[in-house]
């Protein structure tokens, strides 16, 4: 009987080093610019990701870009309350004399650093638990975690936010808490959806028979097939977490006064309407811009996503 | 010769759901129903057969996937599902497969070089891994660069090639080949099944080729065992097969194969039609499963099953028109 | 030499498409024709665009990121491509009919196989002449009936899922066949069934082919399928025909280096071990070979093929050959 060969020996490598790891970069590159390509069919998109980004830096660099800096803090003005936009104020001044567009930046601030934050908190055991319960469909685990998630889901989330948050003190982050609660459930059910149905697939049964941990399978192999409808629903959830941290501040919960939020914002301007529209407006407007500068690049990021035909 | 794998009346049923109120009786397939087998080291055995037959259901069971219902499979003498226990990992590198679509067998989320390292990093963690992936792929002919490719960027035949390369790196006795051409194009087919031959010889493999496609099998197995709804009904070595079919499902199969030579059809049985749809495993006929389709069929075969005998020259059948051993006690 | 206008007259056809690093140029000058009344095999392997040419002949093809450059396609003397959108649905269903490989992701599950047919037959009514319902379900029911289908009755009720895969080929034939259409094209359609059911398919469809008078335009990579039911082959090869003949002198004599290998790779049921195969792989799209696109694989390569793109030779009276080896035939 002709010897086992060891197909695995050591043996004096073909191609170096160095020429994998400039494999490695171009491929890496290729990749890229096929992403890239994929997101910018649409110029939507762009328009999309241009706005986030201006958005971001715009939140960043609040104190050193707005002309009112103070105005952001406690800060009284009634000599200048209630001005129309001018070359001073671009956006006019509010009831008690402070500059809108510093206060809009500001509170463009909060609103994304909340998007941010919810998804932080929200994702990974969302993603996590949907990993769990798909890949185990079937079994108590999988009962446990979709029961548990059901739960979460019935109940109407605006009022179990706005429970939570007047529960607890109300300020930015315990609203940030109360969204939180709500919004994991909806990565649960996504994940689950999309991980019970790759656990059929060929390739995960592959990597079982060859003796694969579970750890490998949910994370190396199911997880990153999951990833399109992750981000993609992340990039429009941010928009949908800043509408209701909007509505959380806007019944007065969430972040409190002297700090802008634009939810607050809004809900103060309305008492001003129509003479001094532009203290709701341009608050209102903000908002409508960071939603649908998310909404497009959620739809660039689906695109991007998407399985090449060719 | 030893036998790299022997089966032994093997049963596998599953159970798809239930009757209603108030019976709630089991609704049962029976995927495998009785089967008995050896694989010789070294030697391609076909397995042959449409859909229903069973076929994918033995090569599942084989690697793992499933646990028998009844009946026993070994592994050069070792039971491979010894009291529900789980496979250890030195079996499982024993026993490989190759799934039939290349679409779906290799993760699109994951480079060549991520899909060849795991079963690397499961069974040989100590080694470089870079190495050996490079050697794999050399091994199969398939340049390193295609390392950072991922599965969408290959052809079919090349991502199973990459399946290939993946069942071998854990260097394994017995492959599982499950329809591993049949979703590729003739000429991408010979490539990959000249591949699979010099591989067997390279490293003394022994495959359990699995195919519908029996001019294929004509030209790469060394014995056939055609299945029918979950039993097996001939084996032979394949020149005998081809040259002289017994089997009434043998020769349908045989003279419903499109060729592409006179030669060829000339060697085709008389034509044989086929009648009627295959019946679904869950409504398997009582007495010899092939009643409903067989020209042949004779008031015996609606009562009584079949039992493999042998026709010569290690040619078993199971058939009602080759004399069947008297019941016992008669 | 006939004078009626020919069937179908697809002339010097390019398709390509916009991707991530260009344009992919697969179809390259395609030249396909057909008479009323023939069986026409359209053999390749994949990513020859074979499909790309049926698609684009009923124009399903998704406009952007295809694009047809240049060229015709003719049925019945009318260019298909300059068609209104009208004109265009008049053709589809009642002029040409296709059936598709996989029998199972042409049907809708959620609708029944009467609702689906049905919806089928009052599309293609002519306007202003629809049928009464009465009239439709006689029409279904005669359908299935026409495709070997027992109790259509109780078939049209039931959904895909209940039907076995041969049983949902049959219906599909029984759908494009519905509404009597001039031409069907059937791409791959046997190829997901079992050989056994394949070949009742196969020799039904040939039998309603024939009894109608239909068309067909059978598209298959299974070379043993084409030689049994098809009077005349179209080899393609990387967006060209490569090779046109009647079936028989394809198989008994095939001239282009391309068919030669494709048909020696072929496992013979008699035996003989498996052929080496046919060297590289088929062309990048994205920067196809100058000349003759088989040119990087031919055994018998010679200087022009790597440079000129080669003309179809006429070789006999129904044979010719895209290949210089026939040049000065």
């Amino acid at each position: 009987m002709a010897e086992q060969v060891n197909i695995s020996q050591d043996l004096a490598a073909t191609i170096t080093a160095q020429q994998i790891s400039r494999l490695e970069r171009e491929s890496r590159r290729e990749n890229l610019g096929r992403s890239w390509y994929k997101f910018s069919r649409n110029i939507l998109s762009i328009v999309g990701i241009a706005t986030v980004l201006l958005l971001i830096l715009l939140a960043i660099f609040a104190p050193y870009v707005t002309p009112y800096p103070k105005h952001a803090g406690a800060f009284t003005d009634f000599a200048h309350a209630k001005q129309p936009p001018s070359s001073q104020h671009l956006f006019g001044t509010d009831q008690i004399g402070r500059d809108i567009l510093t206060r809009v930046v500001f509170g463009l601030r909060s609103s994304l650093l909340m998007g941010v934050v919810v998804l932080a908190l929200v994702v990974p055991p969302g993603v996590l638990l949907g990993l769990l319960a798909g890949y185990f469909q079937g079994t108590w685990i999988d009962t446990i975690i979709m029961r548990i998630t059901d739960i979460f889901l019935a109940v109407p989330p605006l009022i179990l936010a706005l429970a939570v948050a007047s529960v607890l003190e109300p300020n930015l982050w315990n609203g940030m808490m109360a969204v939180s609660l709500m919004w994991w459930p909806w990565y649960t059910r996504l994940v689950y959806g999309t991980a019970s149905q790759l656990r059929n697939e060929y390739f995960v049964t592959a990597a079982q028979v060859t003796g694969a941990s579970t750890w490998h399978i949910l994370f190396r192999e199911i997880l990153p097939n999951t990833i399109s409808p992750i981000f993609t629903k992340m990039s429009l959830d941010v928009a949908w977490v800043i509408i209701i941290g909007s509505m959380l501040s806007f019944v007065g919960l969430g972040v409190q006064p002297p700090e802008p939020s634009l939810g607050t914002m809004v809900a103060d301007g309305y008492r001003y309407l129509p003479d001094q529209w532009w203290i709701m407006l341009f608050p209102a407007l903000a908002i409508v811009v960071v939603v649908l500068g998310f909404n497009l690049l959620g739809d660039g990021v689906r695109d991007m996503f998407a399985a090449e035909e060719f | 010769m030893t036998d790299i794998l022997t089966a032994t009346d093997l049963k596998k049923y599953f159970v798809i759901g239930h009757t209603g109120l108030p019976k709630r009786e089991p609704i049962t397939v029976k995927a495998v129903d009785g089967i008995s087998f050896i694989m010789h080291e070294g030697e391609t055995l076909g397995l042959v057969g449409e859909s229903g037959s069973g076929k994918s259901t033995v090569a599942y069971t084989t690697i793992g996937m499933y646990h028998p219902t009844s009946g026993s499979l070994k592994f050069r003498g070792q039971d491979l599902f010894p009291a529900n226990e789980k496979r250890p990992l030195r079996l499982r590198k024993e026993i490989q497969i190759v799934f039939q679509d290349p679409g779906s067998s290799l993760n699109p989320r994951r480079n060549i070089k991520e899909i060849l390292e795991m079963p690397l990093r499961i069974h040989q963690p100590d080694k470089n891994r870079l190495e050996q992936i490079i050697h794999l792929l050399e091994i199969v002919d398939m340049p390193p660069e295609y390392m950072y490719k991922y599965p969408h960027m290959l052809s079919g035949g090349e991502k199973q090639i990459v399946a290939v390369a993946r069942a071998l790196a854990t260097n394994p006795s017995l492959m599982i080949l499950d329809e591993p051409t049949s979703a590729l194009d003739v000429s991408v087919q010979a490539k990959t099944i000249n591949l699979l031959l010099r591989l067997q010889k390279e490293f003394n493999l022994s495959y359990l080729f699995i195919t519908h496609d029996l001019s294929l099998m004509r030209n790469v197995a060394s014995r056939v065992a055609i299945m029918y709804l979950g039993k097996i009904c001939e084996v032979a070595e394949t020149a005998d097969f081809f040259q002289n079919p017994l089997h009434p499902y043998t020769q349908m199969l045989l003279s419903s194969i499109p060729v592409v030579s006179e030669a060829e059809e000339e060697l085709k049985p008389k034509k044989v039609i086929s009648t009627g749809e295959i019946p679904s495993p869950v409504n398997i006929p009582s007495g010899c499963s092939f009643n409903t389709r067989c020209p042949f069929v004779m008031d015996v075969c609606y009562k009584v099953d079949p039992v493999m005998v042998e026709a010569g020259n290690g040619h078993t059948v199971r058939c009602h028109l080759f004399p069947q051993p008297v019941a016992a006690g008669g | 030499m006939s004078s009626e206008p020919l069937l179908l007259d697809i002339k010097n056809l390019h398709v390509h498409f916009a991707v991530y690093g260009g344009r992919l140029n697969v179809l390259d000058g395609v030249n396909f024709f057909m008479r009323s009344g023939e069986k026409v095999g359209l053999v390749g392997e994949t990513g020859c665009g074979k499909t790309t040419t049926m698609k684009a002949i009923l124009r399903v093809l998704p406009m952007p990121p295809a694009h047809v450059s240049q060229g015709e396609i003719r049925f019945n003397g009318r260019d298909i491509l300059k068609m209104s959108d009208n004109d265009l649905s008049q053709v589809r269903g009642r002029g040409i009919s296709m059936i598709f490989q996989d029998p199972t992701a042409a049907l809708n599950p959620v609708f029944s196989i009467g609702e689906q047919m049905k919806a089928v037959i009052q599309h293609s009514a002519e306007r202003g002449k629809q049928s009464s319902r009465q009239e439709t379900h006689q029409r279904a029911v005669a359908s299935l009936q026409e495709v070997a289908l027992a109790d259509p009755e109780r078939l049209l009720r039931s959904y895909p899922i209940q039907l076995s895969g041969g049983m949902r080929q049959r219906v599909c034939i029984g759908m494009a066949l519905s509404t009597s259409p001039e031409l069907l094209i059937a791409d791959e359609p046997g190829t997901s069934l079992d050989v056994t059911i394949q070949d009742q398919v196969l020799r039904l469809l040939r039998t309603l082919v024939e009894e109608k008078n239909t068309s067909v335009i059978l598209i298959t990579h299974t070379l043993g399928i084409v030689r049994e039911t098809t009077d005349r082959v179209y080899v393609m090869y990387a967006g060209n025909m490569v090779e046109v003949a009647a079936t028989k002198k394809l198989f008994a004599n095939p001239l282009h280096p391309y068919t030669q290998g494709l048909i020696s790779t072929v496992p013979r049921l008699t035996g003989g071990g498996i052929a080496s195969g046919i060297p590289g792989r088929i062309p990048d799209y994205l920067n196809p070979p100058p000349g003759c696109r088989f040119h990087t694989r031919c055994p018998h390569v010679m200087d022009v093929c790597r440079t000129e793109k080669p003309p179809a030779y006429r070789v006999d009276e129904d044979h010719e050959v895209a290949c210089f080896l026939y040049r000065d035939k």
